[in-house]
């Protein structure tokens, strides 16, 4: 079965080539199957092999296609990787992925034909770059993948392209994630001169002898990638800009899996994170500190979606605020809620979008929980979640990451457990602006609300049970011993530590008594109550309408972080382009032009001698036989 | 005779040959003149040559002798050279009624 792998990002390719080549053929119907089709197909396969792999001593499995580039020593096999942390991002993808395509069948109907089938196959090509990426076995697979994944991104954010905005926002997240994949390519590159491979065995089982400063150059450039895909200070303005796309795009691409590709990235190179302590430091400072300035901007966003946005922005940071202190399955497991909890927000906020008829300012909605019951009943169960209350999956994977943070050190756990309090409170602002108190928008838009099709509350139910029920896989070790599934079933991949904690975290429970975990526990879910009380009754029955003043003006502006690269670095190249423009008008095409204009005027001036006349040729040719006679008389070799 | 004289004479007969292509418009006396700068250069080779054989004869009779049969290469050439282009003079006297070599630089136009 394993070896079949291959399949699964094949299917979606096929979608990508059928709906995409066919596209003014295709009914809209057949788009739907072909593009949900292959999904589910895949789907089914993943969970298959996840069949396999689950069981105890399961080993990795290298399948290898093809041979990709093979240069002097170097080999890079086209091959894919199939272990447990694979395996699980395969459910992830294909699952949610299978869900937000049927969301979108119906959420995109009023697209004409040709457009329905550009976007699934705009969708099923991401898809299919997303598999790459977690399915390679090598760096380079993977970084295709990755840039696979980032192109879709911008395919998808730019789909409505007629909209100066939105393509100004794709060109936006292609170019911050240039910066970002620069940073993985020079990774690449220095691994290839230190390892003379890519393949992730090779590299994990060389990386303990060499040099620690290497390492950390490999490691931080691997970071800067990850903080390009993955919305990390300070490249995380485009995913909210990012929104321009359909709200399924959101869910998908900017939500539940490509940017949590940076997570994955360093989770499978964690031998090297646990080699550079200087990394890991810096993974989790910077991963906190995005958490918290995300947190604060989405206190006082307006637009749904630019709420969530921000909220994404806010859990990658708690991931890698995981991965910084050596939490990989804790980081993992917060993916996987996060893919689940925040898909659902999102294609709830695209319900309510549907229902206002486009409108996206929340100070226009509110009280729709009367008209949308099943969207409203799981957008609850999907804030509850990631506010982080028990016994939601939420508080399970933000509790793990909490706590493996306090073993590391108190403040980061300070740090991110007053952001868990922001999160609630923002999260429920936004419940309670849009579904609880009065309507404030128009007439017409009241009597147009309605709850969405089934083929849009479905994906919401079966995401509201798994974002409910998802925590259970990981319950920590002072609940329950030898609870967690997730770590034991992660534990090959992360490595048994045979500690009290999580297994296969290294830095978590080993050094906190369950004692003090209860009691963490205890802090965060008191913050996350307290969050959601204060937000409920001061916005259910009043929302903030009025413009922010003071340091609210502030958040709302999102503390002018825009403003601030565009005057230190989108002027100053805007500057240099003019200047590059200039000197190429002026400078370089003066030159040629100038080549060519003197060659014509030299013709010009030469022509005159040949007047036709044979005499004056025979008299030049003997003054020059002359002159080469005095030449050779007068002139001494 | 010393060797000078030879080539005094025959740089003279070269030069107004030269002076003669360059400044006359007949095609017959430029014709002529060709033929005395060719026949300059003749006389050239056979004095070298004789000037050879005198100074190496003792040892090599062949001494100087390609110089002669350069001299008969050329006087081949130079007749081939005279048939051709007189032929090509009478057809320019048909069709133009002129022998003047300026007259045909109608081509030019």
């Amino acid at each position: 079965m394993t070896q079949l792998v291959w399949l699964i990002p094949v299917l979606p390719l096929v979608g990508f080539l059928l709906t995409g080549l066919l596209r003014n053929y295709l009914s809209k119907s057949l788009t739907s199957v072909i593009g949900c089709g292959t999904i589910l197909l895949a789907f089914v396969l993943s969970v298959l092999i996840f069949g396999e792999v689950r069981q105890a001593g399961a080993q990795p499995v290298t399948v290898t296609l093809f041979d990709f580039i093979t240069v002097g020593n170097l080999q890079i096999p086209f091959a894919f990787l199939v272990d447990q942390l694979s395996v699980l991002f395969l459910l992830i993808i294909t699952g949610v992925g299978f869900l937000i395509h049927l969301y979108s069948t119906s959420y995109m109907h009023e697209e004409d034909g040709p457009q329905f089938a550009r976007y699934f196959a705009y969708l099923n090509l991401f898809v299919f770059s997303m598999l790459l990426l977690v399915l390679g076995s090598n760096f380079v697979i993977l970084f295709i993948g990755w840039e696979g994944v980032g192109l879709c991104s911008y395919l998808l954010i730019g789909y409505w392209f007629k909209n100066l905005d939105f393509g100004n926002a794709a060109k936006k997240a292609f170019i911050m994630n240039r910066i970002g994949d620069l940073g993985f390519l020079i990774a690449i590159f220095l691994m290839i001169n230190k390892f003379g491979s890519v393949d992730f065995s090779d590299v994990f089982s060389k990386a303990p002898g060499t040099a620690v400063g290497y390492l950390t150059a490999i490691t931080m450039l691997l970071f800067v990638g990850a903080t390009g895909k993955s919305a990390q200070i300070p490249l995380y303005t485009w995913l909210p800009d990012a929104m321009a796309g359909p709200t399924p795009v959101s869910a998908l691409i900017h939500a539940a899996t490509m940017v949590t590709a940076g997570i994955y990235m360093i989770a499978r190179s964690h031998v090297l994170y646990d080699l550079t302590p200087a990394t890991q430091t810096v993974v989790a400072v910077i991963g906190l500190a995005t958490a918290l300035l995300a947190a604060s901007i989405a206190l006082k966003q307006n637009d749904i979606k630019k709420v969530l946005a921000y909220s994404t922005v806010s859990q990658l940071g708690y991931m890698f605020l995981g991965l910084g202190v050596g939490a990989y399955t804790g980081a993992v497991f917060h993916v996987m809620t996060h893919a689940f909890f925040k898909a659902l927000l999102f294609l709830g906020a695209g319900s309510v979008i549907h229902a206002m008829g486009g409108e996206q300012d929340m100070r226009k909605m509110g009280g729709l929980g009367k008209k949308l019951k099943i969207t409203n009943i799981t957008f609850l169960l999907g804030c509850i979640a990631i506010a982080g209350i028990p016994p939601f999956s939420g508080f399970f994977s933000k509790d793990e990451i909490l706590s493996a943070a306090y073993a590391k050190s108190p403040i980061y756990y300070a740090v991110g457990v007053f952001t868990a309090l922001l999160t609630a409170f923002y999260m429920f602002r936004l419940y309670a602006t849009t579904f609880m108190g009065g309507f404030r928008g128009t007439h017409e838009q009241e009597h147009h609300l309605h709850e969405s099709p089934p083929a849009m509350t479905i994906p919401l139910m079966v995401l509201a049970v798994l974002a409910v029920v998802a925590g259970f896989l990981g319950i920590p070790e002072a609940m329950a011993p030898n609870a967690h599934v997730l770590g034991h079933y992660l534990a090959p991949v992360f490595g048994d530590v045979n500690s009290g904690g999580v297994p296969g975290d290294a830095a978590s429970g080993a050094e906190i008594s369950h004692g003090t975990e209860w009691g963490l526990m205890g802090v965060s879910v008191l913050l996350a109550l307290i969050g959601t009380f204060v937000a409920v009754v001061r916005f259910s029955k009043k929302p903030d309408l009025a413009e922010p003043t003071g340091f609210g003006k502030v958040l709302a502006n999102k503390w002018y972080v825009d403003e601030f690269y565009n005057a230190i670095i989108v002027k100053p190249l805007g500057l240099l382009a003019q200047f590059l423009v200039f000197f190429d008008k002026n400078i370089i095409d003066g030159i040629v032009n100038g080549v060519g204009r003197l060659v014509q005027y030299g013709s010009r001036q030469l022509r005159l001698i040949q007047s036709g006349q044979v005499g004056g040729y025979v008299l030049l040719m003997v003054v020059g036989i002359i002159v080469l006679f005095l030449v050779e008389l007068f002139i001494k070799k | 005779m010393p060797i000078n004289y030879y080539i005094f004479l025959s740089v003279t007969l070269f030069c107004i040959g030269v002076a003669g292509v360059l400044t006359r418009r007949n095609a017959i006396i430029i014709f002529m003149c060709v033929e005395l700068m060719l026949n300059a250069v003749n006389l050239l080779l056979v004095a070298f040559s004789k000037m050879q054989f005198h100074a190496l004869g003792a040892t090599r009779p062949q001494a100087g002798i390609d110089a002669q049969i350069f001299v008969f290469f050329i006087m081949v050439v130079a007749a081939a050279e005279v048939s051709v282009g007189l032929a090509v003079i009478v057809m320019m006297y048909r069709n133009t009624h002129s022998i003047d070599v300026n007259f045909l630089n109608r081509l030019k136009h």
